[in-house]
């Protein structure tokens, strides 16, 4: 799958996008984040403030605790800003 | 009904214009415009610079204004909203609404503004004259906006 990261998730993580292939075992966008964050310190450090954190499935806003399924792209980034 | 998101400035006259052309059954146009002020926590800024999410934007801004055409009986609106680098007085965004009469355009506007708030993926990054250059927080009141237009 295709993660985007936005602002200071961005900024944090040093990367605007890659191609991942987590285990099996990750369901949903709360254990998506939760292995993300054993793959470096740049991740845990842009992932600590988990209220923080906006996720995206597929262009859609979504909860923690949606499940992936056939997600081809998911976005984090901070709260919006907009206006 | 219109959705541009671009780095160029825009024209209100015209945006009028290009949603009335010939009609004469309008009876009510509404715009509101955001601009960049020139101060953010009492101190001064320089610049402020815009990030977007390409394809998210532009979806979440079709639903939002899909609901308000639901919602009000509504002639015509657009959005328009900016990205990139601006300075204080620049332009950021841009509502229009037409409606026969004036109430259905009022609303619509601000309900059109209350969700591109809390909806639309951007992020405004401040450079103050002193100090180094931060993302805005959100703020709790612009979530707090939307509950008035949850339907009873």
């Amino acid at each position: 799958m295709k993660l985007l990261y936005f602002a200071w998730v961005r900024e944090k993580i040093g990367k605007t996008q890659e191609e991942v292939t987590p285990p099996d075992a990750v369901t949903t966008i709360s254990e998506l984040i939760t292995w993300l964050e054993t793959r470096g310190p740049e991740y845990s450090e842009a992932f600590q403030a988990k209220s923080s954190i906006n996720a995206a499935i597929d262009q859609t806003h979504v909860s923690h605790d949606t499940k992936l399924d056939q997600a081809r792209e998911i976005a984090f980034f901070p709260p919006v800003t907009g206006g | 009904m219109s959705i541009r998101v671009q780095t160029a400035d825009f024209d209100i006259g015209q945006e009028i214009e290009a949603l009335r052309q010939e009609r004469t059954d309008i009876g009510a146009i509404v715009t509101f415009t955001g601009t960049v002020r020139d101060m953010a926590k009492g101190a001064p800024i320089t610049s402020m610079s815009l990030e977007h999410y390409p394809g998210m934007t532009e979806k979440q801004l079709e639903e939002i204004m899909a609901q308000a055409h639901e919602r009000w009986p509504l002639q015509g609106s657009t959005i328009i909203h900016r990205h990139g680098e601006l300075r204080p007085g620049d332009n950021i965004v841009l509502v229009v609404t037409l409606s026969s009469h004036r109430q259905a355009a009022f609303e619509a506007a601000e309900f059109l503004m209350d969700f591109l708030k809390s909806k639309a993926p951007f992020w405004k990054k401040e450079t103050p004259v002193e100090g180094e250059a931060h993302w805005v927080d959100a703020r709790e009141g612009d979530k707090d906006a939307l509950t008035r237009w949850d339907k009873g």
